[in-house]
């Protein structure tokens, strides 16, 4: 079965690999979806140098949104922040709700278009399942080992460091996981503020009712989130590995 | 030392830990007994500051404890906390050398130490070292909880129930192994337990606690021949408290005192001089002899025992 679910993925990046480099080699696949006789492989750009650039923007954003989201979950977790709690869940569980579209709407006006907006969208649109997990994996650490972080001597600090994060970095990277795929998809967007991304190739097929472009755009984002997704699991049974989970 | 002053505690209306003195002599092992939810953990994890005292003081050698910074004081008191709370994400190794490294030890010095606490509790560094706690039988996590407690050779170890994980075996091993660390590093102990025959190996004192107060504070002979309590008599046991008083006498005490200058009639049995005189009672019954020989460890014998010589010494006086 895991030798079956290997070659799968490896298929899977096989192909993206190939197709984002030489995409021509796939005309006789998307032919088919436009019979009026446009090009049946995306023309108007690179598509390697959009998947990097869709990569490049997701990867900064969920960066982002880590960091900020990692770091309030420690603070509200802490003894003097439980109290902001609740407010920190509004807000954030406010940026998921509210619609990235709305987001790249209201920021256009204020940082102009291309990839800010885009980034402002998918920041706080990855801010969720991050800081919830970081909180719920920091609740999760058991009461024990950290009465004997403290009875060793170890200041707040270093028990956070040395045994809080390590015992919830499983679950905190899941969260990074979610967030990450979750935006590859919400990324596609971008391009109507004119950030470069896979987006255009789905823009540009719907603009000139070329359904092959659609999908081209469509599969991409979505083998790259896939593939995404294994990675970051990867890493985390890595981390598992050395951690309590046998 | 330690010096316990009125120690109290007091969470909302009820007091867990009742104005508590007692003093811990610098290399001595003290042992706190008492039935559960009597206060046990609270006044040891008062002594390091786990829990900060309602009202009362602590001293070691001299200090008041709340005069220093609590994470600064705990770094220098060795604690086995209760169910062993190792790190689940760090080795056997990197969970003994805790505190050497929060103090900033050299890496050669923490992997010496480590290594000779590995092997005095019966670890073997090659197999355990790199082990993960989930891979260790919970015996064997009690071990290195133990280890852990000691590994920056503290002058002052608290530890709560640290064997009671044990088989009875092991658990003899484990607390030879304890008085051999007070013997080898001087080290003064306060350990909890709720196994009578623990609190009578182990201890130097014994404290009897129930609903949060100290009901008597002695030698553990004392607690049998002179209870303060009607509660201290219930705990220490009624049926077996003559055996029990044998077996807090060494051999060679009694031996040397009330020996004989003639070597009795008959077979003898030969003893070594740290049994206790229930050990011998119990080998003379078995061997059907009169009398025992007390032998050092050279085998040089130092004196006889008779079982009506142990017999006067079962009765209290
Ligand atoms: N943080 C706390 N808040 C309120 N009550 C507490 C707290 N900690 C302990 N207690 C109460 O104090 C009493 C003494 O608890 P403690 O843990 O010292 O008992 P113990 O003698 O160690 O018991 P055991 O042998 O079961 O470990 C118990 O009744 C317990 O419920
Ligand atoms: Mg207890």
């Amino acid at each position: 079965m895991a030798r079956v679910g290997a070659a799968l993925k490896f298929a899977a990046l096989a192909a993206l690999a190939t197709f984002l480099v030489v995409p021509q080699r796939f005309a006789s696949l998307f032919a088919p979806l436009n019979p009026s006789g446009a090009p049946p492989i995306y023309d108007q750009g690179n598509l390697l140098a959009l998947a990097l650039a869709h990569l490049g923007i997701v990867c900064l954003a969920a960066v982002a949104s880590a960091v900020v989201a990692v770091t309030l979950g420690i603070l509200v977790t802490r003894d003097r922040g439980a109290r902001f709690l609740p407010l920190s869940r509004t807000l954030v569980g406010f940026g998921q709700t509210f619609p990235p579209v709305a987001v790249l709407a209201l920021a256009v006006p204020l940082v102009g278009f291309g990839e800010k907006p885009t980034l402002i969208a998918l920041f706080a649109y990855g801010l969720l399942p991050v800081f919830e997990n970081t909180v719920a994996g920091l609740k999760a650490v058991p009461a024990e080992p950290l009465d004997a972080a403290r009875g060793m001597g170890m200041s707040a600090s270093e028990r956070l460091r040395s045994v809080e994060l390590p015992l919830a970095l499983p679950m905190i990277l899941e969260g990074v996981r979610l967030s990450v795929v979750i935006n590859v998809g919400t990324a596609t967007i971008g391009s109507t503020v004119a950030a470069k991304g896979l987006g255009e190739v789905i823009i540009a097929g719907l603009l000139s009712n070329n359904d092959a472009f659609v999908l081209q755009g469509g599969l991409a984002t979505g083998l790259i989130a896939v593939l995404l997704y294994e990675a970051i699991g990867v890493l985390e049974r890595r981390v598992c590995r050395t951690s309590r989970i046998a | 030392m330690i010096e316990i002053e009125r120690l109290t505690k007091a969470y909302g209306g009820t007091t867990v830990v009742d104005e508590v003195s007692f003093t811990v002599e610098r290399g001595s092992i003290t042992v706190v007994v008492g039935t559960s939810g009597s206060g046990k953990s609270t006044l040891l994890r008062m002594i390091n500051r786990l829990v900060e005292p309602s009202a009362g003081r602590v001293r070691i050698d001299g200090r008041d404890t709340a005069k220093e910074p609590a994470h600064l004081l705990r770094r220098r008191i060795g604690y086995v906390i209760q169910g062993n709370g190792l790190f689940p994400h760090r080795t056997v190794a990197q969970n003994v050398a805790t505190v050497p490294r929060l103090l900033g030890w050299d890496e050669t010095r923490i992997a010496v130490r480590v290594r000779e606490l590995l092997e005095l509790l019966q670890l073997d560094p090659r197999d355990y070292a790199d082990k993960f706690p989930h891979q260790l039988s919970g015996g064997q996590q009690q071990r290195v909880g133990v280890a852990r407690a000691l590994a920056a050779e503290p002058a002052v170890v608290l530890m709560d129930e640290p064997f009671g994980a044990l088989d009875p075996i092991i658990r003899a091993k484990a607390q030879q192994d304890l008085l051999e660390v007070r013997r080898r590093y001087g080290t003064t102990v306060v350990v909890v337990t709720h196994d009578m025959d623990e609190a009578f190996r182990l201890g130097d004192r014994v404290a009897v606690m129930s609903r949060g107060r100290v009901l008597q504070y002695d030698r553990p002979a004392a607690l049998l021949t002179r209870p303060a309590d009607p509660f201290v008599t219930q705990l220490t046991g009624v049926a077996d408290r003559a055996l029990r008083l044998l077996s807090l006498r060494r051999a060679a005490e009694v031996a040397t005192a009330s020996s004989p200058s003639d070597p009795p009639i008959g077979n003898t049995a030969r003893v070594r001089e740290d049994a206790s005189l229930r050990d011998v009672l119990s080998e003379l019954l078995w061997s059907g002899s009169p009398a025992a020989a007390v032998v050092d460890a050279e085998g040089r014998t130092l004196g006889w025992l008779t079982v009506a010589a142990i017999l006067a010494q079962a009765r209290a006086s």
